[in-house]
């Protein structure tokens, strides 16, 4: 039995030391998901790395910056306008340092199955080819929508598809509560697959202490704060330009933090299985870092 | 040679074989069936436990919420268009399959033999079925012209949320015929009765009271919880027609929407099948004042019985003396038959395990040939179907209950029937019993062995047990059964049989168990490890 997860683990490690590493951004909604993924990947890019971002946002906002505007026929607008017969070259537009960018899409508010939407879309990339050999792809980062809703907004961990997951976080309670309810989902579909958490990104809302609560946070699901990104205006005038900070204004010191966390991902070796917190236990840190500290 | 279960002395206590079947489940599973398997003692009346949801794992007869709805109540009705909104397969699995038949005059309308569908694909579930529903309604429209579309919603539809109802209010303005929704996804009840419930409150909302036809007959009665598999609802209009008995609408056998939109016209409701139709009954009862009897036209002592019923409540003697007539002349076919088939066939016994009110009626059947009921029970009845509505407020109205909409009734100004409120109260008087159903367990003997929603582990334990000679159940039962050697008679759908109500329905009912439960070829049955247990096979992998 021990050598066959030996076996087993060796496997999975081998697995994750394949050339393209596959990484899925969460975290609550609105807490910056979309703004940190584009800044990490164009950090990435000024690295000299190849890479894909798939949005699985039916908004299909995940790749504005990159490409400088909304003008990108989602997945799905496209599968049914189109019918059968979709050509890879409709879906993925290149973007900012030749980035893939590809929008996943959905229906409008209030109608339909938006998680149906993405598992559609992922299955509908992999059988045009979208990662195939030739686009010598480094990485993927699927930019997935606010909490886990349903089984379809956990589709990117689920199969294998990614590998690797950060999540976004901030100091602030409701954004906590999500990260450890997206620890949970990932815990479940760790124990079959390959999928493993990669840390924690804080996003700072400038609360009390931001950085220790959220690295204790980190601790006690036994990952890692992986960076600290600190608020600064520029980010948001960079957005009401459609354009990331590393390419609005490169010589920023925020430029520089989102270089940082694009290292650190790319230097990453702790993958772990999160271990998530209990409700009392996560309003104790809460309490013991917002209020006596 | 088996040897046969001795009912001389009364039936058995069955409690042994119970604690058998009982000791093989998990202790949890074990507490909640124990009290849906009841020893029946009529004198006592025992409580037994129906209506909660299946245990996963056991293989239930039941069906869903979808296949009650449309399947049972709404199916049977030639002139609407039965519209399903999902993938294909609700709709192609639920065409024609309970063998209900329909008898059009010349050119009218029959959509029966039609299986409607939106057929949803991957496309529609991402960004909602709403406009592929439209634009099927309108092509049905454009094709068949029909009076009246029924949209029915399936599983997928209530997940992603498409709204039924509010397509059907602007299919209906935009098109100027009736249209109307069901939510009656698969999951919403424990079984096909709450797909009942919902049918029944829909066509009382949308259909009945639409038109205020003219008196067209003297007696004017609506057959309620009839379907005419195999042609039962022939016979009966074969007997109403002969009395001068005008049955306005059957709901819904061999029925038109048409018919149901002037059945509260009626001066008196007959129920059948008491589970799926009694709240149709209840209803007109409120809002009309038209009162309800239940009646069981299987058997020929209950078809008499229920003829006299009808025309007791008329109080006409002209009426009366037709009955009369009619049953003297029917029975005397009836008799010569039943002695000759009796003589073959007391003695024998029967397990059925069928419906919501199947179960009870065709016991009524056997008895009349001497075949003994030592095992029963229905799929998806409520406790007053066993035990009687006297049970009615005790019991309990649990969360799957409660999903289901109860229709709030106000009494209608205009046409309540004050005529027959005065009616009643005076037959009522004299002893004439409405509104009542005693159920089944009343009627059967100490010791039968009353269960709810029976599994195939009980099902296998109750034949070794009882050895019966007939088991009575559903396609889904049929071929296990008969492989342990015992026949199985179909009464959902009558295998290819029927009309099995009425008059010449009893004579063709008798005539079928002489013919199952006489021939010798069950007993040449042996299965092949009986004789040769050690069973040899081969892979032909690499060959």
């Amino acid at each position: 039995m021990v050598r066959f997860m030996n076996t087993a683990w060796q496997l999975l490690t081998q697995i994750k030391i394949t050339d393209m590493r596959k990484i899925a951004i969460y975290g609550k909604g609105g807490i910056g998901k979309s703004t940190t993924t584009q800044n990490t990947v164009a950090g990435l890019v000024e690295a000299g790395k190849n890479i894909m971002v798939v949005g699985c946002d039916p908004k299909a906002d995940s790749t504005r910056l990159l490409l400088g505007g909304l003008a990108q026929k989602t997945v799905l607008d496209t599968l049914r306008e189109e019918g059968e017969d979709v050509d890879l070259d409709d879906i993925v537009r290149p973007g900012y340092g030749g980035v893939r960018c590809v929008e996943s899409g959905g229906p409008e508010p209030g109608v339909g199955c938006a998680g149906r939407g993405i598992i559609t879309s992922i299955n509908m990339l992999e059988q045009l080819g979208a990662w195939d050999d030739k686009y010598e792809i480094d990485y993927t980062f699927y930019d997935v929508l606010g909490d886990v809703v349903c089984g379809g907004f956990a589709m990117p961990i689920r199969e294998g598809k990614a590998e690797e997951i950060y999540i976004v976080v901030s100091g602030e309670m409701m954004a906590m509560y999500a990260a450890n309810n997206i620890c949970k989902g990932i815990q479940k579909y760790a124990q079959n697959g390959v999928v493993r958490l990669g840390g924690l990104i804080c996003n700072s809302r400038n609360v009390d202490h931001e950085s220790d609560m959220i690295e204790e946070l980190a601790r006690k699901l036994g990952t890692q704060m992986i960076h600290f990104v600190p608020r600064d205006n520029v980010v948001q005038r960079a957005e009401i330009h459609r354009k990331t900070v590393i390419e609005y204004e490169p010589e920023h010191g925020q430029a520089d933090e989102y270089r940082k966390l694009s290292n650190a991902i790319n230097d990453n070796e702790m993958f772990v299985i999160p271990t998530p917190l209990e409700m009392e236990e996560l309003e104790k840190l809460l309490i013991d870092f917002g209020i006596d500290a | 040679m088996v040897k046969k279960l001795d009912i001389t002395q009364g039936l058995p206590d069955p409690s042994k074989v119970m604690d058998e079947i009982m000791a093989k489940y998990p202790t949890k599973i074990a507490k909640k069936r124990q009290k849906s398997l009841v020893v029946n003692d009529p004198a006592e009346g025992k409580e037994i436990q129906a209506n909660v949801r299946t245990i996963p794992g056991i293989i239930t007869q039941r069906g869903c919420t979808y296949a009650g709805c449309k399947g049972v109540v709404l199916g049977p009705t030639r002139d609407i268009i039965n519209l399903v909104h999902g993938p294909i397969g609700c709709s192609f699995y639920a065409w024609l399959t309970r063998r209900n038949q329909t008898r059009p005059a010349e050119g009218e309308d029959n959509f029966i033999t039609y299986s409607f569908s939106t057929d949803i694909q991957d496309s529609n579930i991402v960004f909602g079925g709403e406009a592929k529903l439209k634009d099927a309604v309108r092509e049905a429209f454009e094709i068949f012209k029909p009076k009246a579309i029924g949209i029915f919603s399936t599983c997928p539809v209530g997940l992603i949320g498409d709204d039924v109802h509010s397509v059907s209010r602007e299919m209906k303005e935009e098109l100027g015929i009736n249209i109307f929704g069901f939510s009656c996804e698969g999951y919403r009840g424990v079984s096909q009765s709450a797909g009942h419930h919902i049918a029944n409150n829909g066509v009382f909302k949308n259909v009945i009271g639409n038109n205020n036809r003219e008196r067209i007959g003297k007696y004017q009665i609506n057959l309620l919880g009839e379907y005419n598999i195999g042609g039962d609802a022939f016979e009966l209009e074969r007997l109403f027609d002969e009395a001068g008995i005008t049955l306005l609408s059957t709901f819904s056998g061999n029925s038109t929407i048409e018919s149901m939109e002037y059945s509260h016209m009626a001066d008196l409701n007959l129920i059948m099948c008491h589970r799926s139709i009694n709240y149709i009954a209840e209803m007109m009862e409120e809002k009309y004042g038209i009162p309800w009897v239940k009646v069981s036209f299987i058997g020929a002592e209950g078809s008499a019985k229920a003829l006299r019923k009808v025309a007791e409540y008329f109080d006409d003697a002209e009426l009366s003396a037709k009955v009369e007539e009619i049953i003297e002349r029917e029975m005397k076919k009836v008799e010569t038959v039943r002695e000759a088939v009796k003589a073959k066939t007391e003695g024998k016994l029967a397990m059925m395990f069928v419906g919501g009110s199947r179960a009870h009626h065709y016991q009524d059947l056997f008895t009349e040939i001497g075949v003994t009921t030592v095992s029963a029970g229905y799929e998806f009845a409520h406790r007053d179907d066993y035990e009687g509505r006297d049970v009615i407020p005790s019991i309990k109205i649990d969360a799957d209950t409660r999903n289901i909409e109860d229709l709030t009734v106000e009494k209608d100004l205009e046409l309540y029937r004050e005529d027959l409120a005065v009616k009643k109260e005076k037959l009522l008087k004299n002893g004439y019993e409405f509104s009542n159903y005693d159920g089944m367990m009343p009627e059967m003997k100490k010791n039968s062995l009353v269960i709810d929603d029976i599994n195939h582990w009980e099902t296998e334990k109750l034949i070794e047990y009882y050895k019966p000679d007939i088991f009575c159940a559903g396609i889904k039962e049929k071929y296990v059964v008969q492989k342990s050697g015992v026949p199985l008679k179909q009464l959902h759908s009558y295998d290819y049989g029927g009309p099995y109500a009425g008059f010449e329905g009893a004579i063709n009912f008798y005539l079928e168990m002489e013919r199952m439960l006489c021939t010798r070829i069950w007993k040449m049955v042996t299965t092949p490890w009986k004789t040769d247990p050690e069973i040899v096979g081969s892979f032909a992998i690499n060959e």
